[in-house]
C-alpha cells in the first residue's frame, strides 16, 4: 500500500524532521523537572532561529551560527528567569508573553534577512559507516546536529538519574521548600535550568533556519515550540519517551506527506491529523509518570 | 489612558468642535489590513503589504494605515476586526479566504465601516466588497513552461487548502503543461496551511523523492525554493511574490500579485463617495497578476511561447479555460470553443481529465 515510497529515504528524513522538536523538548524537560513551567519555547525557538541565521550568514560558519542561536535563546530565557525567579511573576503569563515577545523580536531582527540562503551544513564524516547497507543511509548520513540532539537527550537522562546535580535539580522541582531547607540554592538551580532550556530551544530553532528549511522567513517555527511542550507532558517528563514521541511525531508527519505524494488513496484529512493522533495515543499508552511536585509554583525563601 | 493625555485629547476634541467641520474634512482615512502571515513571508502577505505601502505613498497624509500580521483564520479574526473597527478604521481589507465569515459577521455590526475581503464570494451586507486576482491566468503561463522543462514528466504541486482558488490553479497549470507535453503527470500534496516553512520544505522533499523535477507551490513561503536549490536540477516558480533570491535557478519565473492599483482605486472611490459593494476580479490584463522575469534557464523558444501567451491573455484573445475540457471522471465540462464563466470558476471543485488523485473535501 505504500506505493513507490523508498522506506530508507523516509526513515532518513524522519530523523531530520524530528530534530528541532528533540532539542526544544529536551530543554523544556529539564526546565520542568526543576519545577518551572516556561511556555515561551516557541518564542525562544524563533529567536534562536533568527540569531543563528544571522550569525551563520555573517560569518559563513554554520557552527558559529548554532552557537549564536544557543546564546540568543538563552538570552531571551534570561528575561523569563529574571521575571519569574526574582520578581516572582506568574510563570504561565510570563511564558506566554515571552512567546509573543520572541515572535516579534525575531521578526524585527529578521528584517532584511528574508530570501538569503544559509551556508550549507555538511554531513558528519562517518567514513565507512556511511556505506553500510540499509543502516548507512538511514542512520549515518546526517549533519552533526541530528546526533548532537540524541547525545543531549542521553546526557540529560544520565545527568538526571545518575548524578548528584541531577538529584538536586529533581529535589528542587519536586519540593522546593525541602530543597531549600537542605541548603540548596533553589533559585540558582532554576535559573541555570531555564538558561539550558533557552539554549536548547535556540538550537532547535536554528536547525529549522539553517538545515531543514534552510532560509529565514518570518514565522518559521509555525508552532513547533508548542508541539515540543506537549511532547514533554505526554512523555511524562522522561528523556527516553521524549525521543520516542518526537521521532514518532516527526516520522508520521513526514510519512503523511510522502503517502500523499505517492498517491496512496487515504483521505488527506486523516493523513493530516495522523501525526497528532499517533503521538498522543502512543505516549498516553506509555505514560505512567507524574508531574514534578512544584511545577509552575513560584519560590521565595521567606514564605 | 493617563489622565493628562485624556485632558489633552479632551481639549483637542473641544477645539475641533469649536472650529467646526473644516478640520474634520482633513482627517485622514484610516485603512486597516488583516494579514494571514507575517509581512516577512516573502510571498502573499508581503505583496499585500506592498499594496499598503503604495497607498501611503500615493495618498500621503490623506490616509493612515494600520495592520495586524499572522491573524488566524476563523473566530479569532472577528476579535481583530472588531478591534480595528472600534479603533476608528474607515475601511478594512481582510486578505485571506478564511476570513470570509468573520468579515461578514463584523461588517453586519459596523454598517458605517467598509470591508473588503480578498478571494472570497460572500457579501451579506452593502458595506462588504470582495476582490480577487485571476491567478489561474498566471498558472497557465507557468504550467506551459513547466510542461516544457520537466525531464521526468512529473510535476509536483504543493497545495494549501482544497478551495476553488487553489483548484483553479492546479487545473490551469496541468491543462497547459499537458498541452505542450502529453506525457505530463501532476502530483499534488496538500499541506493544509498557508505558511509553515518546515512543512512546505518537507512537502517539496517528499515530491522530489517521487521523481518530480518541477515544483509549483500555492503556499506562501520560500522554503520549497530552498529545498529545490539544495536538491539541484529542479525548477520552481515564485509564488505571489517574485522570490528573486532564487534566480536564475531553481526559480525560473514567478507569478506576482500586484494589489496596489486595486487598493488605490478603492480608497479613491471611498474619498469620492463612489464606493460600492462590488466583486472585482482582475487578471494579467488589469495588471493585478504579473509574470516575473523568465530566466535564461528557460530555452528562448519556450520563453517566446510563454510571452505570447501572456500577451494573448492580457488582450483577451485567449482564456486559459477554453473547451473542450472534460472533468476528471470523463464527463464533458466545456464544449469545443466554450469559455468558462466566472460563476463556473469560483465554484470549481473538481479536477480536469487526466489528473490523478482526489480532492479532499
Amino acid at each position: 500500500m505504500f506505493g513507490s515510497i523508498d522506506p530508507l529515504l523516509l526513515l532518513a528524513s524522519l530523523m531530520v524532521a524530528a530534530t528541532p522538536i528533540v532539542f526544544a523538548a529536551i530543554g523544556e524537560l529539564v526546565v520542568e523537572r526543576a519545577g518551572v513551567l516556561n511556555l515561551g519555547v516557541e518564542g525562544m525557538m524563533i529567536t534562536g532561529a533568527v540569531c543563528g541565521f544571522i550569525v551563520a550568514v555573517q560569518t559563513g560558519s554554520p557552527l558559529l551560527g548554532f552557537a549564536g542561536a544557543a546564546v540568543g535563546g538563552a538570552a531571551l530565557s534570561l528575561l523569563f528567569a529574571a521575571l519569574t525567579q526574582y520578581l516572582l511573576s506568574n510563570q504561565v503569563a510570563t511564558g506566554l508573553a515571552l512567546t509573543l515577545f520572541g515572535l516579534g523580536l525575531a521578526s524585527l531582527l529578521g528584517q532584511g534577512w528574508v530570501g538569503i540562503r544559509a551556508p550549507s551544513v555538511p554531513d558528519l564524516p562517518l567514513g565507512p559507516l556511511r556505506d553500510i547497507p540499509v543502516l548507512g543511509p538511514v542512520l549515518f548520513r546526517h549533519d552533526p546536529m541530528v546526533y548532537l540532539g540524541l547525545l543531549v537527550c542521553l546526557g540529560v537522562w544520565w545527568f538526571l538519574n545518575r548524578t548528584r546535580g541531577g538529584l538536586i535539580l529533581r529535589a528542587v522541582g519536586d519540593n522546593h521548600d525541602a530543597a531549600h531547607a537542605l541548603g540548596y540554592r533553589v533559585v540558582r538551580v532554576r535559573v541555570l535550568a531555564i538558561l539550558f532550556g533557552g539554549a536548547m530551544a535556540g538550537l532547535g530553532g536554528a536547525y529549522l533556519s539553517l538545515v531543514r528549511v534552510p532560509t529565514w522567513t518570518d514565522g518559521i517555527t509555525a508552532g513547533a515550540g508548542w508541539i515540543a511542550l506537549a511532547i514533554v507532558v505526554f512523555a511524562s517528563w522522561r528523556p527516553g519517551r521524549l525521543v520516542i514521541g518526537a521521532y514518532l511525531f516527526g516520522g508520521v508527519a513526514q510519512l503523511q506527506l510522502n503517502l500523499q505524494a505517492a498517491g496512496v488513496r487515504v483521505p488527506v484529512e486523516i493523513l493530516s491529523m495522523s501525526p497528532y493522533i499517533a503521538t498522543i495515543l502512543v505516549l498516553v499508552l506509555l505514560s505512567a509518570g507524574r508531574a514534578p511536585g512544584c511545577l509552575g509554583r513560584s519560590f521565595h525563601a521567606a514564605r | 489612558m493617563k489622565r493628562r493625555t485624556l485632558l489633552i485629547s479632551g481639549a483637542g476634541t473641544a477645539f475641533a468642535a469649536a472650529l467646526g467641520s473644516p478640520l474634520r474634512a482633513q482627517e485622514p482615512i484610516k485603512v486597516g489590513f488583516v494579514y494571514v502571515g507575517p509581512i516577512g513571508d516573502g510571498g502573499w502577505t508581503y505583496q499585500h503589504n506592498e499594496g499598503r505601502l503604495a497607498l501611503e505613498e500615493h495618498f500621503g497624509d490623506q490616509v493612515e494605515t494600520i495592520y495586524q500580521e499572522s491573524v488566524p483564520e476563523g473566530p479569532d479574526a472577528e476579535r481583530v476586526l472588531t478591534q480595528m473597527a472600534l479603533q476608528g478604521a474607515d475601511i478594512i481589507f481582510t486578505t485571506s479566504f478564511g476570513y470570509m465569515e468573520a468579515t461578514n459577521n463584523v461588517a453586519a455590526q459596523f454598517p458605517d465601516v467598509k470591508f473588503e475581503h480578498a478571494t472570497g464570494y460572500m457579501r451579506n451586507t452593502p458595506n462588504v466588497a470582495t476582490y480577487d486576482a485571476r491567478f489561474y491566468e498566471g498558472r497557465a503561463v507557468i504550467g506551459t513552461i513547466a510542461g516544457h522543462m520537466t525531464q521526468t514528466n512529473k510535476i509536483g504541486y504543493i497545495g494549501s487548502f482544497p478551495i476553488p482558488e487553489v483548484i483553479q490553479g492546479i487545473n490551469s497549470s496541468f491543462l497547459h503543461a499537458r498541452k505542450v507535453n502529453p506525457d505530463v503527470e501532476m502530483v499534488v500534496v496538500w499541506a493544509y496551511t498557508w505558511i509553515d516553512p518546515a512543512k512546505e520544505a518537507d512537502a517539496a522533499k517528499a515530491l522530489l523523492e517521487q521523481g518530480v523535477d518541477v515544483i509549483l507551490q500555492h503556499t506562501d513561503s520560500t522554503a520549497p525554493q530552498a529545498a529545490a536549490a539544495e536538491a539541484g536540477n529542479v525548477y520552481t516558480f515564485g509564488q505571489a511574490s517574485d522570490m528573486a533570491a532564487f534566480k536564475p535557478t531553481p526559480r525560473i519565473a514567478s507569478i506576482i500579485d500586484n494589489w496596489a492599483p486595486y487598493y488605490i482605486e478603492r480608497i479613491q472611490a471611498l474619498m469620492d463617495g463612489t464606493w460600492e459593494s462590488t466583486h472585482t476580479w482582475g487578471g494579467i490584463g488589469d495588471g493585478e497578476v504579473e509574470i516575473g522575469e523568465i530566466t535564461d534557464a528557460v530555452p528562448a523558444e519556450v520563453k517566446a511561447e510563454a510571452e505570447q501567451m501572456i500577451a494573448d491573455i492580457a488582450s483577451g484573445a485567449y482564456h486559459p479555460f477554453t473547451g473542450p475540457i472534460n472533468k476528471q471522471d470523463g464527463t464533458p465540462w466545456l464544449a469545443e470553443g466554450e469559455v468558462a464563466t466566472d460563476e463556473q470558476l469560483v465554484s470549481m471543485d473538481f479536477y480536469v481529465e487526466g489528473m490523478t488523485g482526489e480532492i479532499p473535501n
